[in-house]
């Protein structure tokens, strides 16, 4: 079934009886070419890519729960490729570039926003580091503008520019950053997936996996052991409990993060707001609502929920940037579990174990790498060989000491 | 969360400052170490769901740190020692 704009008005007259459901609910076979375990947005992004610009058959994705029912529909929908490191930059703009023209790629609407991304300014120290990336930005393609103070009162007026701790002086802004529809990219994933034949299989956990002679077989789930040439996992926030199932220890601890919508309100912010020194960032979405966010609770967690200390600390974060919404109720608050990595870095390599591949390690930042993160994961099992944006995201980067440690805070996981 | 300090009694959490893994304790020897020991004690983390011997430096407090036996899915606390006890038991800072 392909969209079109005939289509909902057709569908609209005739009582929208016509929509079915976008993805089949297929049984598991007894063996595969690919397995990917993991059906939120990196899995499926992965699947995808596998069968539509590598040309593979026999894929599956094994999802433990639902499709999307993980981090893809857990975080604050952000796109942006403002990093600074070699490492990071070609493959977040890689991404970035893929969003722009990912609707059209999968004949679905995501609601991709390129409403701009900004980070703020308070001293003349942050600026010089931040014109720096900016200028790592431009020659990565991705584009950057230094915005002094009257530009940035010209767009947000009521931010509180003249606190005493950390006023506003300007802000590095990326226009082509913005927000995207999150849970419309899993099912645009999924569907474009499901019509390429690849089995989307549900409620389908991994609770082992057969490895003989150092080659995977396959992997034992709750509904059977399903054989398979190659096995990809994509899991973030569980990485070390399913590598575990080959013996593996990860350079990652997991980690809640919470996120936050308010009451609707008219439109307010039309881009996005990051408020780096007071840990808290915020958008608003269609629907008017405030989203935003700020550090994780700082300790390892696999509860999908957080505590109060830090809604406080986010809170307040929010009011010292923007006063006006001392008033403004709280709608809804939830927790995911991040990958936190010891550099702040993902992962995505070869194991020890032939034919298994692993992605991982997304701290809070896996959302917008969604298509790349698809697109090189595919392209390392399809060839055996890392993705030209994507060749720094290695295991042995810790053994080797080439760490991708944007906020230099070292091995330190709940820093970064 | 509510830590029950073994000197201090139960304290918030929030006076805490978090380090992780309470093997973070057990630093290999560095005259006799090869890199990869020191690569697994630095970077490779077990990160189990479930029981978890942790870190907790009581900053705000009486600045002890305490191993902390807390489970990463409920986030109960079931355990709480001095760090210095722990090391002691296994025969450091003799």
């Amino acid at each position: 079934m392909r969209y079109s704009g005939f289509r909902v008005i057709a569908e609209a007259l005739t009582g929208h009886k016509g929509w079915k459901p976008v993805w089949r609910d297929p049984e598991p076979q007894s063996e595969y070419d690919y397995i990917i375990v993991g059906g939120g947005g990196h899995g499926l992004a992965t699947a995808y890519y596998l069968a539509k610009e590598f040309g593979q058959a026999r894929i599956a994705v094994l999802e433990k729960g639902y499709l999307g029912g993980g981090n893809v529909g857990r975080n604050t929908t952000i796109i942006r490729s403002n990093y600074l490191l070699d490492g990071n930059e070609p493959f977040y703009e890689f991404s970035l570039k893929l969003w722009e023209g990912l609707e059209q790629d999968f004949n679905y609407n995501a609601m991709v926003s390129q409403r701009g991304i900004m980070n703020l300014i308070h001293t003349d120290a942050q600026r010089d580091a931040f014109t720096r990336r900016g200028n790592a930005m431009i020659m990565h393609g991705a584009g950057a503008r230094l915005l002094n103070r009257d530009e940035v009162r010209a767009m947000y007026p009521w931010l509180n520019f003249d606190d005493a701790r950390f006023p506003i002086k300007g802000a590095l802004a990326q226009p082509r950053g913005g927000t995207v529809r999150h849970d419309a990219v899993a099912w645009g994933y999924a569907r474009g997936a499901d019509m390429r034949g690849v089995d989307l299989i549900q409620n389908c956990e991994v609770t082992g996996m057969r490895i003989e002679n150092g080659r995977i077989k396959g992997v034992e789930t709750n509904r059977g052991f399903i054989g398979a040439k190659k096995v990809g996992v994509a899991v973030a926030g569980s990485s070390s409990k399913v590598m575990a199932h080959a013996g593996m220890r990860l350079p990652i601890e997991s980690h809640v993060l919470q996120a936050f919508v308010s009451e609707g309100l008219k439109p307010l912010i039309d881009g996005v707001i990051t408020f780096g020194a007071g840990h808290f960032y915020v958008s608003q979405s269609d629907k008017g609502g405030l989203v935003f966010g700020g550090d994780i609770d700082g300790y390892n967690s696999y509860a999908q929920r957080g505590n109060l200390p830090v809604i406080e600390d986010v809170a307040e974060g929010g009011m010292a940037l923007m006063p006006a919404i001392g008033r403004v109720r709280l709608l809804r608050t939830w927790g995911g579990i991040m990958d936190m990595s010891m550099d702040g870095s993902p992962i995505i390599d070869r194991t020890h174990v032939e034919g298994l591949y692993f992605n991982g390690g997304w701290c809070y930042g896996g959302f917008k790498a969604t298509p790349a993160s698809g697109w090189c994961f595919a392209h390392l099992m399809a060839k055996d060989a890392p993705h030209p944006t994507a060749t720094a995201y290695r295991f042995d980067r810790f053994l080797k000491g080439r760490m991708i440690d944007e906020k230099g805070q070292g091995a330190q996981p709940n820093l970064h | 969360m509510i830590i029950h300090h073994p000197i201090l009694g139960p304290r918030d959490a929030q006076e805490f400052v978090y380090l992780g893994d309470a093997s973070l304790m057990d630093r290999p020897d560095g005259m006799t170490a090869g890199i990869e020991e020191f690569h697994e004690y630095l970077y490779q983390r077990g990160n189990p769901a479930g029981e978890h011997r942790e870190l907790w430096y009581h900053e705000q407090g009486d600045r002890s740190w305490l191993v902390v036996t807390r489970n990463t899915v409920t986030h109960e606390i079931t355990k709480v020692e001095l760090a210095r006890d722990v090391a002691r038991a296994k025969g450091r800072s003799k």
